[in-house]
This record gives structure tokens, C-alpha cells and sequence, in this order.
């Protein structure tokens, strides 16, 4: 069986071809056909098997690790590939004067401390803060700070060596060659892989935005000053209005408005329980025309018996009172 | 993130408007094989239809989203039993696409076997492909490479040997049918370094019947293989080998520009005309200061 020549071993991928195998027949079962195909499943596995191992291995703590070749089946990129990035502007500079860039060591011999130290980073060889004394120049100013001015110096220098680095970086950004970190770092993204839109902020929200904060100060921001154009705010912060402690002039009886509109609100709620006293008098008026006519009656059929005669109670009609239904009228027979 | 040499592809597991039992165990199985790489979606999705014109462009908006570059696309239907879409993006464009149904699908759960034997998440499997039908026909050729890229795991340099634990295994049964399966490894002790392999079976397995597919037009097929060494291949000029001497190096020297050349030192004292101005002010003794001297 000429299998080592059919079979295809792609070491990077794991995996393992072999395209000379075919089927003559198809097996009867399903365990068959499922056995035949773990058998020369085996087969080729164990030939990727070989390659792996007699590959040379480091020894590790979790077991030997061997250095896989790159795999050698051709895929299709997911990606396009970088577009090399448009040279710097001093990339530009030292190609036209031909400066090479010389490879410089990172701890330095310093002549005042007689030790080696690092060349930039804590404890560096020329730091600006470690010179004691500055001997005055004949052009120096009589009130000026020295050391100020060379703070200030560096500070500038840094300063411009920013804003080249960002000028650089627009034209990488132009050429579309952005390495991918500052690209996240400019859009903020949580998600991999978008280009997110800045947020969009409708105009409804920019105008209550002002309120919002306003509502933090003391005032609920009263006497913030406004932008020009701004608007006031839509209703008054102010929920509650108390009224004034003394009564002043024109002021009248407030309060006493204020708790007469209390107290005919609450009796207005409760008046279905509270005597309706109109009712009750003409109710009152007309049992007694009646009790009247029939008595006349009676008296009329009646020898004049003595009768026990009831006494009619009469209770007060109190306005506005608010005991439940537990008036009686007075009844009479 | 676009890189010189590409890891391996993240995948978007995710359905259509309608699928069956079986097709979402599948669904899910393939998310359990790939657990790190892989992102799963559970909606259902009315409007992927990777093989129409217009129904690509969800499915382009969410490999942006999450950055996959390769998709499963589960669907049932009368037409389509079971049917799965594989698909790749170059530039989170559709590349190429593969339709299968699922047949004889047995799940992870129906198999017995040792579970010291289960495979490590994340282990990087050993993939065999059996059968002429994977060179001679056209998609099964693609479909070997489609499924090539889905389950070899991420694309590195050093593995440890202790940590292979899984193969899969992909034969050829007839011009359009594949059948899949999943099997842990059972390393045996042999007489040599190599250790005598042994396949079982730890499932899923299924049976996968080729229905449509799309390979990508050239022009996109050559852009998408181009790769970061194709262009170095340059011929060493100016270098030859002599039998006697060994390597031989041609050098050119161009004409000199005398005008135009930077001088390596600028030290102030070489500058010329300090040096005559010095010579012009020894000469002349205590000559007046203000004549520079030196005619150039």
C-alpha cells in the first residue's frame, strides 16, 4: 500500500491528507463505517504523531515544549495587510542629511559621581535637578530664576516634541496606517474590532443638561449666570410656598383663607356623612303637618281617651358636624 | 487589528428564523468545541441569507461587531433540513461560503468513554482528512479548507506536548458526503519517543452532505493569499561565489560630488575658512579684527 506516498503532513496545522484512500465499497453498518474511518483516522494521526515528536523539545514545568513550524496550507488572509506607514518627519530629515541612527547604551558613565548610571529614568546622568549651582551670565536678567528658566525650557521642548508626535500621527492617520492600540485609545471602544461614532447628544438633552447641574447648587441654580442665549428654566425648581410668618400690609387674613380652604376641602371629601340640614328641617316639617291632620282625625273618631302622649325629642341641629349618621331626627308618632 | 501574520479566526455561531432540536445541539456543540474563539448568538435572525445579494449585510455588521471573521449559519427548513453555512470574511466582506446538512448527528452526551480521557478545553487538536474525494472534487476541496480553519485553534509557535489531547477526523465517504467526527487521544507507551496513538470517540459526530457552496472571485482570492513574504524575494545582486576565494561582493563606487558632500566632522576648526582666517590674522599681525579673511 503506497500510503507514505498520498499522505499530505502539514506540522504547523497538525493536521494530516491522505488523498489516496477511497471507499470500494461502502461497509454495511454504521459501526463498521465509523470503525474503518477511526482506523485510518489512527493511522494519520499517528503520522502527524511522528513528525511532533521527533521534533527538538525544551523541558518545561508542565511537560517538553516543541517549536512548531509555520504551517504550510495557504489560507486566505481575515485581514488586509498592514499599509506601511508614511515616514516621520525626522525619518525624512536624517535620510536627506544621512544620519544613521547610532545604538546608544543604557547606563552611562558619569564623570561627577564616578558610577555608572542609567541614561534616562530615575537616577539619570545629566539630570537637570541635580546642579547645585548655575554661575550667572552677563546676559542674565538681575531678578530672573535660572533654574526656573531651564524647567520652563524643558517644558517647552517636550511641549514641541508632543506636537510633532501627534503631526506625525495625522499623516499615518491620513495614509490609513494607524497602529491599531492608539486607534482604541482615540475611539475608546470596548468592542474590538468598531469604529465607533462619537455618542450624538440631541439637542432636548444639551438644554437639560444645564438644569441638571443647576439643581445640584444651593440655590437650584437661580443665580447662575446664563450663557448668552440660554434659556430660563422651563417651570420654577420651587415646590413648596410658604407664607409669610407676620401679616403684613394688603397681605389680609392669608392664613385664615388658607385653613378655611383646608377645612372645606375636607368637608367637602366627608359631606355624603355630614347632615344635610335643609333636608332634615323640611323632613321635620312635614311629619308634623301630618302627626296634625291625624290627630285631628283621631280626635274626631276617638272619645277623648287619654292618650300617653310621647314627647318629641329634639335634638340641636349642629352645622358642620361630623359624627356619622348618628343624628336622629326627631321622631315624633 | 491587521497584522503581519494572522492567528487564527474567531467564529460567530448563530441562526436563522426557524431551526430544529438537532440543529441547535449542533449549534451548541461547535460553540463548546471552541469555547475561546468563538461568540454565540441565540436570537433568531430573519435577515441573513448569505446566499442572496442583499442578506449579507447583517451578517458583515456583526463580524465588525465582534470581530469574526468566520461564521456558522444554522437553518431549518422543508427545502433545507438541518442546514449549516460556513462562511469566511476577508476585510469583513464575505469571502467564500459552504452549505451542509446535518445527518446522523450523534451529541457529545450519547458517547461513553473514561473521562480522564476528556479533552482540555482549548487543546490543540490533530486533524485528519481521509479520502481522494478531498483533492479530486472541487467542494470538498473547499470544504477540507473551510473546516481546516474552523477547528484547528489558534495558529502557535511552541505547543507542549502534554497538552495534546483531541483529534478530528473528516473521511471522504462519497463526492458529497463527509463524515465528521470528534475523538480524544490516548497517548500509549511505545518502545520509541513517540507515543503509540489511540482515537476514541468523545462525539459530536455527524455526518455533513454538501448542498451549496460560493469560492470568492479571483481578484478578491488574490488579494485575500497575499501574504507579507511574497515580496522579498529578491535576488542577492553583486554577490557571487568563487570555488577558491568563496563569496565574492561586487562594490560601486559613484562619482564624487565634492560640492554637495556632507563632511563627517563639523568640527569648527576645520572648517576652512577659520583656518585662513587664522593664518590671514597670524599673518597680518595685529591687524585690524574686522577683515575676514579668505577669499573662497
Amino acid at each position: 500500500m503506497e500510503e507514505a506516498r498520498t499522505m499530505q503532513v502539514d506540522l504547523g496545522n497538525l493536521m494530516a491528507f491522505d488523498s489516496g484512500h477511497h471507499f470500494p465499497s461502502l461497509p454495511s453498518s454504521r459501526e463498521e463505517l465509523i470503525e474503518k474511518c477511526l482506523e485510518k483516522g489512527t493511522e494519520l494521526v499517528q503520522a502527524v504523531a511522528d513528525a511532533l515528536f521527533n521534533l527538538p523539545s525544551t523541558e518545561d514545568v508542565d511537560g517538553p515544549i516543541v517549536k512548531l513550524p509555520p504551517p504550510t496550507t495557504k489560507l486566505p488572509r481575515e485581514k488586509h495587510l498592514p499599509k506601511p506607514k508614511p515616514p516621520t518627519k525626522w525619518e525624512l530629515f536624517a535620510k536627506a542629511k544621512g544620519i544613521k541612527n547610532r545604538k546608544k547604551d543604557k547606563v552611562v558613565y558619569d564623570e561627577q559621581t564616578g558610577t555608572w548610571k542609567r541614561r534616562y529614568g530615575y537616577d539619570r546622568v545629566n539630570d537637570d535637578r541635580d546642579v547645585p549651582i548655575l554661575e550667572a551670565k552677563a546676559t542674565d536678567e538681575v531678578g530672573s530664576d535660572p533654574f526656573a528658566e531651564r524647567r520652563a525650557e524643558k517644558k517647552k521642548r517636550v511641549e514641541k516634541q508632543n506636537k510633532n508626535r501627534l503631526q506625525n500621527l495625522k499623516q499615518v492617520v491620513k495614509a490609513h496606517a494607524l497602529p491599531s492600540h492608539i486607534q482604541l485609545a482615540a475611539t475608546a471602544l470596548p468592542i474590538t474590532g468598531t469604529q465607533a461614532a462619537p455618542k450624538k447628544v440631541s439637542k432636548d438633552e444639551l438644554g437639560n443638561v444645564a438644569g441638571l447641574a443647576a439643581t445640584a447648587t444651593a440655590s437650584g441654580g437661580k443665580f447662575d449666570k446664563k450663557l448668552p442665549g440660554e434659556k430660563k428654566p422651563k417651570h420654577e425648581q420651587k415646590h413648596r410656598k410658604f407664607l409669610p410668618v407676620a401679616e403684613g400690609k394688603g397681605q389680609g387674613s392669608k392664613e385664615k383663607e388658607q385653613t378655611d380652604r383646608v377645612l372645606n376641602k375636607l368637608l367637602a371629601k366627608n359631606s355624603h356623612e355630614i347632615l344635610n340640614v335643609d333636608k332634615a328641617v323640611s323632613m321635620y316639617n312635614v311629619k308634623k303637618e301630618k302627626k296634625r291632620s291625624k290627630q285631628k282625625r283621631d280626635d274626631s273618631s276617638n272619645s277623648s281617651k287619654l292618650k300617653p302622649q310621647k314627647k318629641v325629642q329634639k335634638k340641636p341641629f349642629k352645622k358642620g358636624s361630623a359624627k356619622k349618621g348618628s343624628e336622629k331626627k326627631g321622631k315624633s308618632k | 487589528m491587521s497584522s503581519q501574520v494572522e492567528t487564527g479566526r474567531k467564529t460567530l455561531i448563530l441562526q436563522g428564523m426557524k431551526t430544529s432540536g438537532l440543529l441547535n445541539s449542533v449549534l451548541t456543540e461547535i460553540y463548546h468545541l471552541k469555547k475561546e474563539s468563538s461568540v454565540r448568538y441565540t436570537r433568531k435572525n430573519d435577515n441573513v441569507r448569505p446566499f442572496e445579494s442583499g442578506g449579507e449585510t447583517s451578517l458583515e455588521f456583526f463580524s465588525q461587531k465582534t470581530d469574526c471573521s468566520m461564521f456558522v449559519f444554522g437553518s431549518h427548513s422543508k427545502k433545507r433540513p438541518d442546514n449549516l453555512i460556513i462562511g469566511r470574511m476577508y476585510d469583513h466582506h464575505i469571502y467564500d461560503l459552504v452549505e451542509v446538512g446535518v445527518e446522523n448527528f450523534k451529541s457529545m452526551e450519547s458517547f461513553v468513554y473514561d473521562k480522564k480521557l476528556a479533552p482540555k478545553m482549548g487543546s490543540k487538536p490533530f486533524i485528519a482528512f481521509i479520502g481522494e474525494g478531498f483533492e479530486s472534487v472541487e467542494e470538498l476541496k473547499h470544504l477540507k479548507e473551510v473546516l481546516l480553519e474552523l477547528f484547528r485553534g489558534e495558529v502557535v509557535e511552541n505547543l507542549n506536548l502534554a497538552g495534546v489531547d483531541r483529534a478530528y477526523v473528516c473521511t471522504a465517504l462519497s463526492s458529497n458526503r463527509v463524515v465528521f467526527t470528534h475523538c480524544a487521544l490516548r497517548l500509549k507507551k511505545s518502545g520509541t519517543i513517540v507515543p503509540r496513538m489511540e482515537l476514541v470517540e468523545v462525539g459530536p459526530s455527524m455526518d455533513l452532505v454538501l448542498r451549496r457552496h460560493r469560492l470568492p472571485n479571483d481578484g478578491l482570492r488574490k488579494e485575500a493569499m497575499k501574504t507579507a513574504a511574497d515580496k522579498p524575494k529578491k535576488k542577492e545582486k553583486n554577490v557571487g561565489r568563487d570555488v577558491i576565494q568563496g563569496k565574492i561582493g561586487k562594490v560601486y563606487i559613484p562619482d564624487q560630488q565634492l560640492g554637495d558632500m556632507n563632511l563627517p566632522n563639523k568640527a569648527k576648526g576645520v572648517k576652512r575658512e577659520r583656518r585662513e582666517a587664522k593664518m590671514n590674522k597670524q599673518a597680518n599681525g595685529h591687524a585690524p579684527k574686522k577683515q575676514k579673511g579668505g577669499s573662497n
